[in-house]
């Protein structure tokens, strides 16, 4: 693949480690702009899964032989690992989950399900993943608490007034995303923390979206729980992570019962592990948890500044080139914008340009995103939905318009 | 010809466009395009076919004892699949849609063009287009 000078040292070896990239469909070279679903994996992260499984095998805070020596201190250094990706204080802030879903989840049950009394309110935007609804909605129900919706202005970003107005002593959770999946926006999520806190609410953030291309720092932030996916930031499938505050974690009651999470066990009385393994019940997926480290290597290796100006270009370039195609609707414009974009385009439905571009090799996204409130938002349908990652280059960007531009022709 | 050939006939054009699949789903757009037009009136919730992504209206007469469909949909390759069942079903005896089993769909590789998600939709279109033939056999009957 042609590389053009501005990007030609970094990507093109950046590329090399990903083998997936380097196959052909129906003929054509693979051009995959669906990262917002999930990114593809370097070579050090699928090399550790088959070397931890070749290798180091085994259960792990459990056995007193070497493999489980071995696989228990790999698996920890993944959490002190990403205590240090998102600054938190220790690493005992950091659990293992499946992903973002199981760590929402996992606060909407122990935060909510312990604070939550009748008539209380927690507040979520309209933008958010159905994975930040459908939690919330569960209980709520359970707890006669009433769930509360933020506004968002055209451009997809949260109208910080009425959010403020929305904002009272019967606020108990906020939970917002911090990078929009179908919109892209950046959310002022450090503003709405600190008002929240004023208020006596606690705050979970969903950044599945941001671990990807932004530095997390939940000190600065000071969120009281983080949730993200190692799928979504270049790991593998089926782990993910929950941050939250020691105090926190430490006053919550356990989400699920199992091995593991407890320190005595009887048919009377069983007592809890510390944190975090009081919120690890059951053997973890201790490979993925060890390719994550991985992925977080591979994240920091080449900068997050780095990626997020990369992207940055590659999303100007993209936006500028679809304006240019008549009927070219955006949704989500906002300021503050990650390397998202969904749009419709007049008289096409998306369905079609997604099954024609895969006829053309080219990997995008249609549909509602999991963000079906949003949809209705903004009165569509579904929306197209192209997203980028660091080892996209302009030319994919420049073949993916040019393909789009003559569908359009041929489907108008 | 029966529904068995016509089957069969679809299946023959699909083989011969089998190695290329932009060709299968432009031929399939095709195909959507020379749909009988769909009335506009009739494009509301009572003609909509549930159980689809993608918009799909239908209706069906009753023409001397053979049973005639009208449809369309508002995306160009769903609208090309429905005018595969179309051309199946459409002027064949109430009693013979209702016998017959559609096994086109995987012989053409279908699930290329739609993903193998959206099926549902697709068996929704067939149940709809039996249901259809169920009503209008049991009024020939009274
Ligand atoms: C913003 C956002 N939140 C939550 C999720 C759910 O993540 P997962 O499916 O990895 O649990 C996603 C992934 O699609 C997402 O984009």
């Amino acid at each position: 693949m042609k590389l053009s000078i501005k990007d030609q040292v970094d990507v093109s070896s950046i590329r090399k480690q990903f083998p997936v990239l380097e196959q052909s469909i129906n003929g054509k070279p693979l051009i995959y702009l669906d990262n917002a679903a999930t990114t593809q994996k370097p070579l050090a992260v699928i090399n550790e899964i088959n070397r931890y499984y070749t290798e180091d095998n085994s259960n792990i805070h459990r056995g007193m032989h070497a493999l489980a020596e071995r696989a228990t201190a790999a698996y920890e250094n993944t959490r002190k690992s990403v205590a240090r990706f998102i600054n938190a204080n220790e690493s005992e802030e950091i659990i293992f989950t499946k992903g973002t879903t199981d760590s929402i989840n996992l606060v909407a049950h122990s935060l909510g399900g312990s604070i939550l009394k009748p008539g209380d309110e927690v507040l979520i935007s309209c933008m958010e993943h159905h994975s930040n609804i459908v939690p919330w909605q569960i209980i709520c129900k359970q707890a006669k608490a009433v769930l509360k919706i933020i506004p968002i202005n055209k451009r997809g970003e949260i109208l910080i007034e009425e959010f403020l107005n929305l904002l009272s002593e019967r606020t108990k959770i906020i939970s917002v995303v911090h990078i929009s999946n179908t919109l892209g926006t950046v959310n002022p999520v450090k503003r709405i923390i600190s008002e929240a806190h004023k208020r006596g609410a606690k705050v979970l953030i969903d950044g599945a979206q941001a671990t990807p291309h932004h530095k997390i720092d939940v000190k600065s932030l000071n969120c009281d729980f983080y949730a993200f996916s190692g799928h979504k930031m270049y790991g593998p499938t089926g782990v993910g992570v929950l941050y939250g505050k020691r105090t926190l974690l430490e006053a919550l009651p356990p989400y699920q019962g199992g091995g593991e999470m407890i320190k005595d066990v009887s048919f009377t009385q069983t007592s809890y592990n510390e944190i975090p393994y009081k919120f690890e019940a059951g053997t973890p997926n201790i490979a993925g948890v060890i390719g994550l480290n991985r992925a977080i290597e591979f994240i920091e290796s080449i900068g997050l500044n780095q990626i997020r100006n990369h992207e940055k270009e590659i999303l100007l370039r993209a936006t500028t080139q679809l304006s240019e195609i008549t009927g070219f609707q955006p949704m989500g414009t906002a300021l503050e914008k990650a390397s998202v974009i969904s749009f419709n385009i007049e008289g096409v439905h998306p369905f079609d340009l997604g099954i024609l571009l895969d006829a053309k090799s080219i990997a995008i996204r249609t549909g509602h995103h999991c963000t079906q409130p949003l949809m209705e938002r903004f009165n569509v349908e579904g929306t197209a939905r192209v997203s980028f990652a660091i080892y996209n280059t302009f030319e994919e960007v420049d073949q993916f318009v040019w393909t789009l531009c003559d569908l359009v022709k041929k489907l108008r | 010809m029966s529904i068995k050939m016509r089957q069969e006939e679809i299946i023959g054009e699909f083989k011969l466009l089998e190695s290329d699949l932009e060709m299968s789903i432009n031929y399939l757009i095709e195909l959507g395009d020379q749909l009988t037009p769909f009335p506009e009136n009739k494009k509301t919730d009572d003609f909509i076919v549930k159980g689809c992504q993608s918009k799909v209206w239908m209706f069906a007469e009753d023409k001397n004892q053979n049973v005639v469909y009208n449809a369309d949909s508002n995306t160009v390759v769903t609208k090309g699949l429905v005018s595969l069942l179309v051309r199946v079903f459409s002027g064949h005896k109430a009693e013979e849609i209702l016998n017959e089993e559609i096994y086109f769909p995987e012989k053409i590789g279908m699930s290329r063009f739609i993903g193998s998600q959206r099926s549902n939709g697709f068996s929704a279109m067939v149940k709809q287009m039996k249901l259809y033939a169920l009503a209008i056999n049991i009024k020939e009957k009274k």
